[in-house]
């Protein structure tokens, strides 16, 4: 298993263009709402969880990982991968600018462990994180996943 | 360090599902890394309080400890979720107290 088994047609985009990282979000959470894990309701969630915590979820520098509760308005565990033609300001003193965003959608607070797990190597991977902030198009993207 | 199963540990963050899934992870991959033993579950921000009434350390990303009223001692601040070895560190020194 790697991460790109859990990113299905339509769930990664490459070369995305967002004037700030609300449309990032929006953007990465419209992606979740047309493979069908969530409501776009869940994605409003994603940019109110940032307005009212802070942009925490910048967790690694140009990585931003958007995610809100479980809730009603999610489907099933799934996350959308996309990265930013030009990198945008979330507002994190360590981490900004963002140039990699993966949306991040659970039912429970388990349903989603296994894509964790992948998520976690991938975090750990200088190297491919490079690289797929990088990559032109989504089959590179899967293609070096696959790899990893 | 705590006999029987080990240090009860809670990774706290935002929502729960996100940075506190990751920041589990790798407690646990310390914990295994100092030889100690330790039950690690993740927990949002918003459960804190529950969560310090079963746990004997919260792990906090620095993020989330800035939103945090919790007594002083009982919280270890990890400032990179990915640092296995800050984490390792942290644990340790916690451990010894």
């Amino acid at each position: 298993m790697s991460l790109a088994d859990h990113l299905p047609e339509g769930s990664i985009i490459t070369g995305a263009r967002a004037a700030d990282w609300r449309a990032a979000v929006r953007l990465a959470g419209d992606a979740l709402v047309a493979i069908g894990a969530t409501e776009p309701a869940y994605t409003e969630a994603m940019i109110e969880g940032i307005e009212e915590l802070g942009p925490y979820i910048v967790i690694a520098p140009g990585f931003a990982l958007p995610h809100a509760r479980p809730s009603e308005a999610v489907h099933r565990a799934a996350i959308t991968l996309m990265t930013l033609a030009e990198p945008v300001e979330f507002g994190s003193a360590d981490n900004d600018p963002v140039r990699l965003v993966v949306a991040l959608a659970a039912p429970n607070p388990t349903a989603h462990v296994t894509i964790m797990s992948e998520l976690a190597g991938v975090l750990h991977d200088d190297d491919l994180l490079a690289a797929l902030i990088a990559a032109e198009t989504p089959e590179q993207v899967r293609a070096m996943l696959a790899r990893a | 360090m705590t006999g029987g199963a080990g240090m009860r540990i809670v990774a706290v963050c935002g929502m729960g599902i996100g940075t506190a899934v990751l920041l589990k992870m790798n407690a646990e991959k310390a914990l295994t890394q100092i030889g100690a033993l330790g039950v690690v579950t993740a927990a949002a921000l918003g459960t804190v309080h529950d969560a310090a009434q079963v746990a004997d350390v919260l792990l906090v990303t620095a993020d989330c400890a800035d939103r945090l009223q919790l007594p002083p001692g009982a919280v270890v601040v990890i400032d990179d979720v990915l640092d296995l070895s800050e984490i390792s560190d942290k644990l340790t020194a916690f451990a010894g107290h």
